[in-house]
């Protein structure tokens, strides 16, 4: 008698461990996957591989040591990460800021957004395939901008530039003249990238309708910056909550429709032309001459005993800096709420049932920066 | 077909432009005066001594911890013989360089303008096959200032340019 073989076999999904030394996870991080065959079946996430401290380390310095380790959160737009923690200083004190000092941070500040996404595109094209003719062109931009970073700070990436009450020295006398110089340079790298991957059939291909989320769902996670305005939510603290000379300029938030990937992609792009335009506005109403600190500045800066939480539009989205101080000069606590962290959530949601390469494309667009998840 | 087509006109485009690519080890660009490396100490070429006198207000001001100082007294202070007006003077000063984070708060608090960030290639091109390596004396410390090979760059917080 012979015997029927059993043609069905129980079937098992295959963890997939990636990172964290993984070159595509944009840094140490880990995901563990559940895949069947191609598909992604679950997703867990394993953060806190970056992580230093820095928070709990500001704990146990003044105002001025601070500003360092706010740099090393957000090492991609430092300014931004500078600008959250010194607001929040100055909200404490009730220090007024002289008015050319805040146009050169807002300078500053969108120029980082500009640089930082740069690196996005570059290292996005890198994620989906386009592998190393777009990372390569976007460090002609990036370069202007941090030779000129260098010029005013002293420092390509780690500025410690801003300080409570100011800047810490002025702006080198052809600020304008360099910023002219590099914007060209920058303005020509972002026509590059929309005529190289924004109408690329084979780039559209890859990227539509990947990693979709829902205006709803990117609420609940709380995400924010040009990942969550991609899904269609005009969410912008500049606009929202101005701070600096944001009310005085004028520009658009970028809003995207379906909330996929290529949509993630388009917000960064155009957002980086309403940078350029915002820029531009700044140096024709910014002075050309004055105190870039009040007249009196304590030695040794103390707060007033308080609480207060600061949020600024950082490249990612919103960088807030809650900061407790019971008086003295150093923090009491200090939380820093990272986009990242929170855009980071969403990435189960947005990964579940799609292809194991998607996955790696839905964490490029959410442009990750592991050391302000980690912190 | 015809995006494919532009991005290729794009990517075919650059030949024409000019190079940016700098050849870094063969060429190195000039760094702007304002750059800042590691920090090192200044000589004072008119009394020929250093002007730092080991207050250890950078040592406090730190954040990392990165320095130790020792002061001792000046053995040419004028109530010896000699001609400085100094009376405490640098004995012996370690940085760190494998830890400092590079803020400039050194630069800032010290009051005799003693300390400068390194704007040089000299203070960028620091690789060395021990971590020990990296913890610099006092006379190394002095060497790049005193042979003149450095145009330092003190800030003055809050200052202008007017």
């Amino acid at each position: 008698m012979v015997t029927e073989p059993a043609y069905e076999f129980e079937t098992q999904d295959i963890l997939l461990n990636v990172g964290p030394q993984h070159p595509s996870t944009h840094g140490v991080f880990r995901m563990v996957l559940s895949v069947d065959g191609e598909v992604v079946r679950d997703l867990v996430p394993h953060i806190g591989y970056l992580h230093r401290g820095a928070e709990k380390l500001c704990e146990t310095m003044d105002y001025r040591q601070g500003i360092g380790f706010m740099d090393r959160t957000e090492y991609l737009a430092a300014f931004n990460a500078e600008l959250s923690y010194v607001m929040a200083v100055e909200a404490l004190t009730d220090i007024e800021v002289p008015e050319r000092a805040q146009w050169i941070r807002m300078i500053l500040c969108e120029l980082n957004r500009l640089s930082s996404h740069f690196m996005f595109m570059g290292a996005f094209g890198i994620d989906v395939g386009v592998f190393a003719t777009p990372f390569i062109y976007a460090w002609i931009g990036r370069e202007a901008l941090i030779d000129l970073f260098e010029e005013v700070s002293g420092d390509r990436m780690m500025f410690a530039y801003f300080r409570p009450g100011g800047l810490a020295w002025d702006v080198p006398r052809n600020f304008k003249q360099r910023v002219n110089e590099a914007l060209v340079v920058a303005e020509q790298g972002i026509k590059d990238f929309d005529t190289m991957l924004t109408e690329n059939e084979i780039f559209v291909a890859r990227t539509t309708g990947v990693g979709k989320i829902s205006a709803a769902e990117a609420i609940d996670w709380g995400m924010s910056g040009p990942s969550i305005r991609a899904s269609g939510v005009p969410l912008d603290v500049r606009r929202d909550e101005p701070y600096l000379m944001y009310d005085q300029v004028e520009w658009d938030v970028i809003v995207g429709e379906n909330g996929d990937v290529y949509d993630r992609y388009y917000c960064r792009l155009l957002e980086m032309r309403e940078s350029v335009k915002i820029i531009r506005q700044c140096l024709e109403k910014m002075p050309d001459t004055g105190p870039i600190m009040p007249e009196k500045m304590p030695r040794m800066l103390r707060t007033a005993p308080g609480e207060v939480y600061v949020r600024t539009e950082a490249p990612r989205g919103e960088y807030g800096v809650y900061l407790v101080s019971k008086g003295g000069n150093r923090p009491h606590r200090l939380k820093v709420r990272s986009a990242c962290l929170a855009n980071l959530q969403a990435l189960r949601d947005m990964s579940v049932g799609q292809y194991v390469a998607d996955a790696i494309v839905v964490l490029g667009s959410i442009d990750i920066v592991l050391s302000e998840v980690d912190r | 077909m015809k995006g494919i087509a532009r991005s290729m006109l794009t990517t075919l485009s650059t030949f024409a432009r000019k190079p940016v690519t700098r050849n870094y080890p063969d060429y190195h660009r000039p760094l702007p005066r304002t750059d800042r490396a590691f920090p090192l100490l200044l000589w004072d070429h008119e009394i020929d001594e250093p002007f730092c006198t080991g207050c250890h207000a950078c040592e406090r001001a730190c954040p990392v911890e990165c320095m130790t100082v020792l002061m001792k007294d000046n053995p040419n202070h004028k109530s010896v013989g000699g001609t400085s007006s100094r009376r405490k003077i640098i004995d012996k000063f370690w940085v760190d360089y494998a830890r400092c984070m590079r803020c400039n708060i050194c630069v800032e608090v010290c009051n005799f303008d003693a300390i400068a960030m390194n704007n040089t290639w000299t203070g960028h091109e620091m690789s060395v096959y021990d971590r020990k390596d990296l913890v610099v004396d006092l006379e190394q410390l002095l060497t790049q200032s005193r042979a003149k090979e450095i145009d330092e760059w003190v800030p003055i917080i809050g200052q202008t340019n007017d």
